[in-house]
């Protein structure tokens, strides 16, 4: 089913848990791309998140740039710095997602580092982020248990905080990884940094089956999904594919035109339609 | 102020990372189990006989310790005050107080079984400490080193290469030791179950500050033992230099709870602060979060990192340790400023007055004694941390001032 409609007027957007339903009662998956907020361009950067809306994609992760991107590989790197260079900020980005939301009911992760968001002020950010449409943030350096008093914020300023699982992850951990958590679980399907790979580990389907014993929320993929016969692997064992660093390298090569063939064929690809898009 | 709001009331299980409520563990969640292994390894560590007494031999028979306290009668004389002491750190084995930290961390990388190492460095010092560590116990070692310091600091590279470690250069962001940082945390994000990152200041995430520290802290106590065998009583006043903060926190730790002591911290002011082109994150930062840590930090309106500026590479650093966030608070200790061009002068000051060519670094505190010793001697003796030699420099001043290229 298409995830969202456009609208002439400001669209209600739809819950996470909506959106993973949707998608379940078809027997299929939910397809987050990440964006950078800003890349190449604040217009170019809306006009994906739109196209990755009307590609079939259930949720957009917008990211909100940082100058020290320590837990992204060198496309996000890259695009991080030149959305900075053409003078991205975090009211910028706040931007974006209000113009995004006034024709999509798609809903949307903000995905940052603390330090911007810190400085803005967590609980302005976070108040202002809710009004301007998002329904949750992934905040990559606040891990469960870092900071209570910043945590707090965040739920009481009205976004759910989405919580991540490493592979490094102890098992006697999640249970406190998860308590708080929203939206859905972000699993890293390994160590490192973001960036596209070629193959994924075997262990992937079994790790997520484990996880299911303990999670509750719909559990999303992510790190290294480059490809729509990964996504379609990816979709066979969890509830999300998030896909980020292969779709900053189509738009660099294709444009936005680019980027939204690319979303479309990774939607067919998870939906079992092959690869043509 | 919404930041200082946001970290005012840790929750107890996490007071252990924190200095007040500075610190703490902002990490990627893939780090947090490597953080927890290092903590543990550390606390059995630390109260292990058998891990101290390596230790303690390793500094003695390998270093060089301990350093003597040497007692600077010239620099007395062209201040009119005294006394002032030297902590000689410079003589320590690689030149700095660096090793100190490499030998005690790659002590903890054997006994968590971890083969591998990584670094991060800016002007190579600490690089060149932890090659020296690995070569030492047979350790995997690779160095993360910005591309602009690669350039500017070919012998160190070389250095690091001879001694048996990879050097890769790091041209992403502003190419220096910030970006340095984040490519070894993204290497230990990746490779974690096999390597250890020797971090090369009190920075980080918990328990980097407080370890990194605890293995610095030799210097402060036997600065301690030997002032009070000298001198009969405490220094009035202690000065180190301040870009990370690993040599200030070595020397100031044993002296925290003596109030009379007063702690003085120099850090950077590079081309001036009005300028803008400094790193005195403790002087005009605000807290930020950076590398793991909630510490003072240079960032613009946005809450982006500003880039840092000092004619020494190892004080250029946009951020600081947190405990020294935690001390500038409280009052306990304070922190001032020195520029480029003071530093310089410093430099050539106590060249010809002690004989002793210093860091370019330790040349900030230096300037600092020159300018107000009087001050620093009112209440009892004067004691300089003297971290580095300053042979690494001496290319780097000859070309700052128009030498042109020695090397």
């Amino acid at each position: 089913m298409p995830s969202s409609n456009p609208n002439s007027s400001p669209t209600a957007p739809r819950t996470l848990a909506d959106a993973f339903a949707a998608r379940r009662a078809h027997g299929q998956a939910a397809l987050i791309p990440y964006i950078c907020a800003g890349f190449p361009t604040a217009d170019d950067s809306l006009a994906v998140m739109e196209a990755a809306a009307e590609a079939g994609a259930d949720i957009v992760e917008l990211g909100v740039p940082f100058s020290d991107p320590l837990a992204d590989g060198p496309t996000i790197q890259r695009a991080t710095f030149k959305a900075l260079e053409a003078g991205m900020t975090v009211r910028g980005a706040l931007d974006i997602l209000r113009r995004f939301r006034s024709r999509y009911d798609t809903p949307v992760v903000l995905f940052t580092y603390l330090n911007p968001v810190h400085h803005f002020g967590l609980d302005r950010f976070v108040r202002e982020a809710a009004e301007a449409g998002a329904q949750a943030i992934l905040l990559t350096d606040l891990p469960a248990g870092a900071d209570a008093g910043l945590e707090a914020m965040v739920r009481e300023g009205g976004l759910e905080l989405i919580r991540l699982l490493a592979p490094t992850t102890a098992r006697t951990r999640i249970p406190a990884v998860m308590e708080g958590a929203g939206g859905f679980l972000y699993y890293i399907s390994r160590t490192g940094v973001t960036g596209a790979r070629t193959a994924l580990r075997e262990e992937l389907a079994r790790e997520v089956e484990a996880l299911r014993e303990e999670v509750a929320l719909p559990i999303a993929v992510g790190f290294g999904i480059s490809t729509p016969e990964q996504a379609r692997l990816v979709a066979g064992v969890a509830d999300g594919v998030v896909v980020g660093s292969a779709l900053v390298d189509r738009l660099e090569e294709g444009g936005v035109e680019g980027a939204g063939a690319f979303l479309a064929e990774l939607r067919a690809g998870m939906d079992g339609k092959g690869e043509g898009g | 102020m919404t930041e200082t709001a946001a970290a005012a009331a840790p929750p107890a299980a996490d007071a252990r990372y924190r200095f007040g409520t500075f610190g703490g563990r902002y990490v990627p969640e893939t780090l947090i189990a490597a953080l927890d292994q290092l903590e543990e390894a550390y606390e059995e560590a630390r109260t292990d006989p058998a891990f101290l007494s390596e230790f303690d031999a390793l500094l003695r028979d390998f270093v060089g310790r301990p350093t003597p306290l040497f007692r600077a009668r010239r620099l007395e004389e062209v201040t009119g005050a005294g006394p002032i002491y030297l902590k000689r750190e410079d003589l320590n084995h690689t030149g700095a107080h660096k090793i100190n930290n490499t030998i005690g961390q790659a002590l903890l990388a054997r006994r968590m079984g971890k083969q591998r190492i990584i670094a991060e460095t800016g002007a190579g010092q600490h690089g060149v400490a932890t090659a020296t560590a690995c070569a030492l116990f047979d350790l995997e070692c690779v160095v993360y080193m910005g591309a602009e310091d690669v350039e500017r600091q070919a012998l160190n590279v070389f250095r690091m290469e001879l001694l048996g470690a990879e050097v890769r250069p790091v041209s992403s962001g502003t190419s220096t030791l910030k970006d340095a940082t984040n490519e070894a945390i993204r290497d230990w994000v990746t490779n974690v179950e096999s390597t250890h990152y020797i971090i090369g200041s009190v920075v980080g995430p918990a328990p980097f500050p407080r370890m990194v520290r605890d293995f610095h802290a030799v210097i402060g106590r036997e600065t301690r033992e030997q002032i009070l065998e000298v001198e009969g009583r405490l220094p009035g006043s202690v000065v180190a230099c301040v870009g990370g903060g690993s040599n200030a926190m070595g020397i100031f730790h044993p002296f925290v709870d003596d109030a009379e002591v007063r702690l003085v911290g120099v850090e950077a002011a590079g081309e001036g602060i009005e300028t803008g082109r400094h790193s005195a994150s403790l002087s005009v930062g605000e807290p930020g979060i950076l590398h793991g840590a909630l510490s003072y930090l240079l960032q613009d309106d946005d809450g982006q990192v500003a880039p840092a500026h000092s004619v020494s590479a190892g004080l250029d650093y946009p951020g600081v340790g947190p405990e020294h966030s935690h001390l500038r608070d409280t009052g306990r200790a304070c922190y001032v400023a020195v520029d480029d061009a003071a530093a310089l002068s410093a430099f050539h000051r106590l060249s010809q007055l002690e004989g002793i060519i210093p860091a370019l670094e330790t040349a900030h505190a230096i300037a600092y004694i020159l300018a107000e010793a009087r001050a620093l001697t009112s209440a009892g003796p004067c004691v300089l941390n003297l971290s580095g030699r300053g042979d690494k420099d001496v290319a780097h001043v000859a070309r700052v001032e128009g030498r042109g290229s020695l090397l």
